[in-house]
């Protein structure tokens, strides 16, 4: 199941959706909105997509995940529009019949949604500022700050 | 040929616009149409060189046509999750 909503994502629902009796393992992965990056305090992030093209990576981006794993089941579900500190922005649920396979399927669907998918999210920094973050453009002083590098 | 482009996050603040019509030479590609769009947005031009294409639900290539086409989208680097 793939979903794109401006409600707070059940994660708790989401996980069960895909539990099953061939799984021995189901992972679960939670984006949730940060506080502090690189010493910059965010106080909430707007999150915004291309709608059909956003479903169709994911779609593709389960498929594929699919063929490299013996995925029994999988959920994934991006919230958009208005975060406050500590919501979930992202969930990926995802079942197999052995946990290394849970694991590597689940990390494998976050990091290509992070890659591919076209979804966007704006930093409201505690001064009152906003921006964009568009990862290797460079007008983004705050999120490129060179004292700490993670 | 009239072109219709789709423009999101930063690209959609710069410009002002969700949406804009360009008139594109048949054998455009998204270099072509990076072109226009930077001389038609000039406030696009600070981000030109990162904006991704998708044509339909896809990303272009280099060589991809464009022209005469509903389905373009412009936008920068994406940054979900």
């Amino acid at each position: 199941m793939i979903q794109l909503t401006h409600q707070p994502i059940d994660f708790a629902a989401l996980t069960e959706s895909v539990r099953s009796n061939q799984a021995g393992a189901v992972v679960l992965f939670l984006g949730t909105v940060r506080e502090m990056t690189h010493g910059w305090q965010t106080v909430a992030l707007d999150y915004d997509a291309y709608p059909e093209m956003a479903q169709a990576k994911l779609n593709e981006i389960e498929t594929e995940a699919r063929t490299r794993w013996p995925v029994i089941e999988c959920g994934i579900a991006h919230r958009l529009g208005h975060l406050e500190l500590g919501d979930v922005s992202v969930a990926v649920a995802v079942s197999c019949p052995h946990r290394h396979q849970a694991f590597d399927a689940g990390r494998f669907l976050i990091d290509q949604l992070k890659e591919v998918v076209p979804i966007w999210k704006k930093e409201n920094w505690s001064d009152g500022s906003t921006e964009w973050v568009h990862p290797g453009t460079e007008v983004n002083p705050k999120v490129q700050n060179p004292m700490s590098k993670e | 040929m009239k072109t219709t482009i789709r423009l999101f996050a930063k690209a959609r603040d710069l410009a002002g616009t969700a949406s804009y019509e360009l008139d594109l030479a048949e054998s455009a590609t998204t270099a072509d149409l990076r072109a226009a769009l930077g001389e038609h947005l000039p406030a696009l031009q600070p981000i030109l060189g990162s904006l991704l294409v998708a044509v339909g639900n896809d990303y272009a290539t280099p060589s991809t046509p464009v022209a005469g086409r509903m389905d373009v989208a412009v936008f920068p680097p994406v940054s979900g999750g």
